[in-house]
């Protein structure tokens, strides 16, 4: 995980926005021209047709990330942005390793750190058996050091998705907003 | 509600729709793209498309030619002419002003403009023709990817690849580009788009499920900055191009009057209320009158009304207004604590908020107050406002020159201007007394906007006179645009301020680079040579005896004409706020 420099904290910022051509280039305009590293981001289709979620983990500090989410709810194909620090979302993250199946015979430490991991095997192949780990980052990273020595020919992680633990539904939002709206 | 809870996975039916169109106003069967383009330009209302042809907008042109009666296209001389004149006209006629190029360069030509009106809030709306769909991505001839390079300086734009699109792209543009806080929209349609046949109907849009661009005045919001004000001791307004946007100068006025507040006026807002007003006491930023600077600093409660705290106007901002409670009232949500943090944020256009306001507030009067301005006023006059209108050679003063205009023309006239030191003393002396008269470029800061934006004014509002001042090295950057003005026979009037120098930036060199004068001597050509070559009627001035005379014939004459008047060379444009300074530390020489 990237260090977090002086009054920068990590956020998690959910856009949720209309399934649009182009919309992702000008939501990370908006964190390039800040100069702001994107350290994951994953988008995918919400409980709402049409309507697409982003999530973003960005570092940044205190003042400036409300007016960043302020200026990515502007853009008139996003319907209504959120930050949250990680203590108000649930988050997961997926990540594959790939062994060679050899590493697996005659002794059972890789299988073991499988079960203490709670890691599961997904595909087995004469040459290799690919390994699949949900949680987050610390606790597939975890995995990934364990499995070093046994000789990880692939490794891959998925960027962070997460859901908030308000219960304020994005529709009650968006009729907020409407109702406070003039057209 | 109840409803709405049951079907927790669907949004409301009043979001449902991504874009509510209204009734059918236009329709014909089996037409090309390229025809649609005009039909929904006409549809819009436009009048006139500033433009430039070439191969992937070609179609569009050959339909332009059978509507050339209605839709009248201004072949302007580079691409970059065409959104600087679209700025203009959208700013005089309160509506998006349209230029269309075709795709590569001519869509790349573009985006010095795009980007001035994103940044000064002005509706244009660009129409791009882009290489056929087959070929996308294919490095085609005059291929370029013109919706990635103008996504971060366009509110919103598009690309069409199918005739069917078009109309709906287009009603979405407009309403976009004119609708909340003002903005450029492109459209960049390829031209497969264009030749395309398909039966035509027209719907403007009036709503889009994502799109918020303006809410209700929140009136306890309201309330709580009327009680702000109401207790104040030293109120003081700043009014910004969100009044000019919202057409709020009455209301401004009005507002000033009965609760006895000073207003002043950021550069965008030049022109919302009249210099010769009582509760004017002028303007901000870094060249702007000392007072309203200086007190900015002691006023207790702050009004800023659409306007956006540019660092142009705040200086060092942990040395702004750090004594006052901030009301802010702006319609864009993202403005609100961007740069200053506000006691009390309205978030609503600024006439409809005032509106709500102004039966709230109490007739007050701050005698004390106002006089405090006054003694700036007498500190600026002496300091500064005198030495502008001594001279010190037989070369007539900057502010000379912007005086007898402003005299001349009553303060009547639309002014535009270049950017830079005549920019300054233009907005500092011309005595503005009638609303959308300050035709410049504030954010951005565009060398080379005044003539194109100039042009697209007079055409705009061919009732008024409009006079472009203009810097010896602004004008180099798109004078060929003189060649618009001789072609359609725009009477324009340029007041060429030429000091033969690159002066804002000789300023900062004499007052922060020991004044080394790295690359500012500018050599000139024959301004008034140049001019006549483009059948002009241009005349040189070197001396204050025939400048009168000279500006005289130049506002009497009923076509273009162009006057160079050469001014003191080395002639400096104070108060400053120095970069970096607070609006405390303003500079008087």
């Amino acid at each position: 995980m990237q260090a977090l420099e002086e009054n920068q904290q990590r956020y998690t910022v959910s856009i949720f926005t209309e399934d649009k051509v182009g919309l992702l280039s000008r939501i990370t305009a908006i964190f390039t021209r800040r100069k702001i590293n994107v350290d994951s981001l994953t988008v995918s289709e919400t409980e709402n047709k049409g309507i697409s979620r982003f999530t973003v983990v960005i570092r940044t500090t205190p003042d400036r990330i409300g007016v960043i989410v302020r200026q990515i709810e502007k853009q008139v194909e996003v319907l209504k942005a959120f930050y949250y620090s990680d203590e108000q979302i649930v988050y997961q993250e997926l990540a594959l390793y790939k062994m060679p199946t050899e590493a697996f015979a005659g002794s059972q430490v890789v299988e073991k750190i499988i079960r203490d991991n709670y890691a599961r095997v997904i595909t087995i192949e004469p040459e290799f058996i690919v390994i699949e780990k949900t949680g987050h980052e610390e606790e597939t990273m975890k995995l990934f050091n364990e499995l070093k020595p046994y000789g990880v020919l692939s490794f891959v992680r998925s960027g962070r998705i997460a859901i908030a633990k308000p219960m304020k539904l994005l529709k009650v939002h968006l009729e907020e907003l409407e109702n406070i709206s003039a057209f | 509600m109840g409803m709405l809870l049951q079907e927790e996975a669907e949004l409301s039916t009043a979001i449902n729709s991504q874009t509510l169109m209204g009734e059918c106003i236009m329709e014909k069967k089996g037409i090309s793209g390229a025809e649609a383009v005009v039909l929904s330009l006409l549809a819009e209302g436009v009048e006139c498309v500033f433009g430039y042809p070439g191969g992937a907008i070609m179609p569009v042109y050959d339909a332009l030619y059978d509507y050339r009666d209605r839709l009248q296209h201004f072949l302007v001389r580079h691409e970059q002419g065409a959104a600087h004149a679209a700025q203009g006209y959208a700013r005089v006629k309160r509506r998006a002003g349209v230029c269309m190029a075709t795709s590569g360069p001519g869509a790349t030509n573009l985006i010095t403009g795009i980007a001035d009106a994103m940044i000064d809030s002005t509706p244009i709306v660009c129409i791009t023709g882009q290489v056929g769909k087959h070929l996308l991505g294919t490095d085609a001839f005059q291929e370029t990817d013109v919706i990635g390079i103008s996504m971060p300086i366009t509110k919103w734009n598009y690309q069409v690849t199918r005739a069917e699109e078009i109309p709906e792209a287009i009603a979405k543009a407009f309403y976009i580009a004119q609708s909340g806080r003002p903005g450029p929209v492109l459209v960049d349609i390829t031209k497969n788009a264009q030749t395309e046949i398909f039966d035509f109907q027209y719907r403007k849009c009036t709503k889009i499920r994502s799109y918020f661009p303006k809410r209700k005045v929140d009136l306890s919001a309201v309330e709580r900055a009327a009680a702000l004000i109401n207790n104040a001791e030293r109120p003081f307004m700043l009014i910004g191009h969100g009044v000019v946007l919202s057409g709020a100068q009455a209301e401004v006025k009005e507002m000033a009057e009965k609760a006895g507040i000073p207003v002043a006026s950021t550069l965008l807002g030049l022109s919302a209320m009249s210099v010769h007003h009582p509760q004017y006491v002028g303007y901000l930023g870094m060249h702007g009158n000392y007072g309203p600077n200086v007190l900015t600093n002691e006023c207790d409660v702050l009004i800023a009304v659409g306007m956006r705290f540019d660092d142009r106007v705040t200086g060092r901002l942990d040395g702004y207004a750090k004594q006052a409670k901030v009301i802010h009232i702006e319609i864009d949500p993202a403005e609100i604590d961007k740069n200053v943090k506000t006691e009390v944020a309205v978030v609503a256009d600024a006439k409809e908020a005032l509106q709500a306001l102004l039966p709230l507030l109490e007739v007050k009067r701050y005698p004390e107050w106002m006089a405090k301005f006054k003694e700036c006023d007498a500190t600026e006059r002496e300091k500064v406002i005198l030495k502008d209108f001594a001279p010190t050679t037989s070369l007539p003063k900057m502010a000379e020159v912007i005086r007898m205009l402003s005299q001349m023309t009553q303060g009547k006239a639309i002014i535009a201007t270049d950017v830079g030191q005549h920019q300054m003393m233009a907005t500092r002396y011309y005595e503005f007394d009638e609303p959308y008269s300050n035709i410049t470029s504030g954010g951005l800061g565009t060398m080379g906007f005044c003539l194109p934006a100039a042009i697209g004014a007079k055409i705009g509002c061919p009732d008024r006179q409009v006079v472009a001042v203009i810097g010896d090295g602004g004008f180099q950057m798109t004078l060929q645009e003189l060649g618009v003005i001789m072609q359609y026979n725009i009477p324009v009037k340029i007041l060429l301020l030429n000091n033969n120098f690159l002066g804002m930036v000789r300023q900062w060199q004499q007052l922060f680079f020991e004044r080394r004068y790295s690359s500012v001597d500018i050599q000139n050509p024959d301004f008034v040579k140049l001019a006549e070559s483009y059948y002009i009627p241009a005349r040189r001035v070197d001396n204050r005896e025939e400048l009168g005379k000279a500006l005289e014939e130049m506002l009497n004459s009923q076509s273009a004409y162009f006057l160079e008047v050469m001014v003191e060379k080395e002639d400096n444009v104070f108060p400053m706020v120095p970069s970096g300074a607070s609006v405390a530390e303003i500079r008087l020489e």
